[in-house]
């Protein structure tokens, strides 16, 4: 995972609530055995309307998607952050994030950067009024900027340092590999395993 | 220093799974009994083992099986899209090469993941479950701690047996009092969504409790449990008692013998301290409650099945009035419309949500000696191979064929589309699935999430109905 401690880039407004991540990707597009290439399917079912914000100039080139609240609700699939970043977006912004969504950006180096709602509708105005405006996340102060707008956001702690430091989860716990063995040895016998009695043992 | 308290059902639970407790933000070690692997979210997480080296540290407590992609007619012929194809075929060759057990298409054991979990006998109260699958909290149903994962995490459980997180928040959701006939547990689980809303049980698990839960059989429990996430929460959870016991007693993969008696000592364990504290509590009546239908395109755009699509207008804050009209225009649902007056053209009986055999016994009572309606197609699509073998020795599949339905192999099916069962753009289906989210069941599709009963009687009159319409 590459580090990440501010990004700036061009804001775009998503004004909807409950964007789950059928929404984000139909599950139609989860077919790739890869993790690269879902930005095809990214909003599917919105983009065949040009109106659509992803399909309007600059906002087609943005970075940082403002969205509303409960965004990535439903289904656990990874694609729907695989399917912003392969877009290009870095960040979203939204008043309140779905767990497993929010894992999962966190997994991916997407940052998920939950401000309040008045801050949204704020930047939603601004990008509104004024197409382009770049907005800037900066995790070491956790504020997001746009123009003279300044908002704080909220990041749990230990996400933002992996972030800001760029590390692999999964080498992280093999430090307390240890531990892990040591918790198996203590294991009730009684506990179910997958493989037949005779492969088991 | 807080006081000492009593522990709920859920803390106990993660206590007993914890390798390491974090310092600071940091978070705790948990250990995962059991790691549910399909073919959708598994093929990126066995490569990422690949290009670092890394083993599957504890095949014996990883499954495997094929269940949202697969076509559920003509499974003895290759897949026909190459590209659902590929994603099975990759999740056997990953199966092969890391050593895990898979059931695949055409295995009596085939089946959606969380119809074969419990069905094995796999799922044990007290245990912790992952799955790429956001409806892994079924397991809950057992006293299990039980939530869907995204696919680093599958790769980290591949690799490590464990998950870095953060304790949850819990929450009660008490149902007392009692059912009327015809009521069932997918109405109680419309209800509390309606309430609590998508995204009110969000951080949280929730632990169902009270009366009309203690007396719900363990498949009325899973449908309950299945929707947790729907409600935005992380897992949801029920004491283990004898009803969990009965129903796991002589499976493949229960405890036998003394191990059986040392097991179930340990599970009659699991139960929430009467000191103990929830973080939030929310109450249902059960008495009160009658079926439930979705009118919207989110899980808590629910009312009773009487009442009448609602006028956004009418609704409190903006955000809702907003999503209500976005949801009526997309659902092509006119304010006051009576719900019983929405014709739709496709029945689907099926999912993990209500895809077992306790869910089409019901439907089938009530489609017994009657036809569906000329105007509808109904799909039934059971939870798993085993499900399919006893409802055909129980004669149920020619009840649903005399009714002029269409009985299917096992899979996901059109809960979501992956594979050839979708709706059309623009149709309407009375669905026993899970999610109402536009497009989810097809492209254009609208969905209406109802119970079985309330499918089936649906099915013969072609509107939205329960059994006493007909």
């Amino acid at each position: 995972m590459e580090p990440i401690t501010e990004h700036t880039g061009i804001g775009v407004p998503l004004r909807r609530s409950n964007v789950d991540t059928d929404q984000i990707i139909p599950a139609v597009y989860l077919k790739r055995v890869s993790r690269t290439g879902f930005e095809d399917g990214l909003f599917a079912a919105w983009r065949g309307d040009e109106q659509f914000v992803l399909n309007v100039e600059p906002f087609d080139r943005g970075t940082v998607l403002v969205a509303g609240p409960d965004f990535g609700t439903g289904s656990s699939r990874e694609h729907a952050v695989w399917a912003l970043m392969n877009y290009g977006f870095r960040v979203v912004i939204s008043s309140r994030f779905a767990d497993i969504f929010r894992g999962n950006a966190g997994k991916q180096g997407l940052v998920a950067a939950q401000c309040s709602p008045d801050d949204v509708e704020l930047l939603w105005k601004i990008l509104e009024n004024e197409p382009g405006t770049t907005v800037t996340v900066d995790l070491a102060e956790k504020t997001v900027r746009a123009k003279d707008f300044s908002a704080p956001f909220e990041i749990d702690d230990y996400t933002r340092w992996r972030l800001m430091e760029g590390l692999d989860d999964i080498a992280l716990t093999l430090r307390h590999a240890d531990d892990i063995a040591e918790f198996e040895r203590g294991r009730p016998a009684h506990k179910p395993v997958t493989l037949p009695a005779e492969q088991s043992q | 220093m807080a006081e000492k308290r009593g522990r709920t059902l859920a803390e106990k639970v993660w206590d007993e799974h914890t390798v390491r407790r974090g310092e600071g933000a940091e978070p705790d070690v948990l250990f995962i009994d059991l790691h549910l692997v399909h073919e959708v979210t598994s093929p990126q997480a066995f490569d990422g083992l690949r290009l670092a080296g890394r083993q599957v540290r504890r095949p014996d407590l990883t499954i495997a099986t094929e269940d949202h992609n697969v076509p559920t007619v003509d499974i003895e012929l290759p897949i026909a899209d190459p590209v659902s194809k590929t994603q099975v075929d990759t999740l056997r060759k990953n199966c092969e090469e890391f050593g895990v057990r898979l059931h695949p298409m055409g295995d009596a054991e085939q089946g959606i993941v969380h119809v074969i979990g419990p069905q094995l006998g796999l799922t044990q109260p007290g245990t912790t479950v992952v799955c790429g699958d956001s409806h892994t909290s079924t397991h809950g149903a057992f006293g299990a701690m039980a939530f869907g994962i995204g696919t680093s995490e599958v790769e980290h459980v591949l690799a490590t047996q464990t998950l870095p997180l953060r304790p949850f928040k819990t929450m009660a959701i008490n149902v007392e009092g009692t059912l009327r006939p015809g009521v069932t547990a997918k109405d109680i689980i419309l209800a509390v969504i309606a309430k609590i809303g998508t995204g009110g049980g969000q951080g949280y698990v929730l632990e169902y409790r009270g009366s009309a839960i203690e007396s719900l059989s363990m498949e009325a429990r899973m449908t309950i449990c299945n929707m947790s996430i729907e409600a935005g929460a992380r897992a949801g959870m029920i004491a283990p008692d004898e009803t969990t016991f009965e129903y796991l007693k002589g499976r493949p993969h229960a405890p036998q013998g003394a191990q059986w008696d040392e097991a179930v000592a340990a599970w009659r364990e699991l139960r929430t301290d009467a000191d103990a504290e929830f973080d939030a509590e929310v109450t249902i009546d059960a008495d009160a409650l009658t079926p439930y239908v979705t009118w919207g395109t989110n899980p808590g755009q629910g009312l009773p099945l009487g009442e009448s699509v609602p006028d956004p207008e009418q609704l409190g804050d903006e955000g809702a009035k907003f999503a209500a009209e976005k949801a009526l225009s997309y659902m092509d649902l006119e304010p006051g419309t009576p719900l019983r007056e929405i014709a739709v053209d496709t029945v689907f009986l099926g999912s993990c949500t209500n895809g077992r055999i306790e869910d089409l016994r019901a439907a089938a009572d009530v489609l017994r000696g009657k036809k569906v309606a000329d105007s509808v197609r109904m799909l039934v699509v059971p939870g798993s191979m085993r499900v399919r073998k006893t409802a055909e020795e129980e004669g149920l599949d020619k009840v649903f064929l005399d009714a002029g339905a269409e009985w299917r192999q096992a899979g996901c099916s059109m809960c979501l589309g992956m594979n050839p069962d979708q709706l059309e753009p623009g149709e309407r289906s009375a669905s026993t699935s899970n999610r109402n989210f536009e497009g989810r069941q097809g492209k254009g599709g609208r969905t209406h999430l109802v119970s079985p009963l309330v499918a089936a009687a649906t099915a013969v009159r072609g509107t939205l109905s329960s059994p006493e319409d007909l």
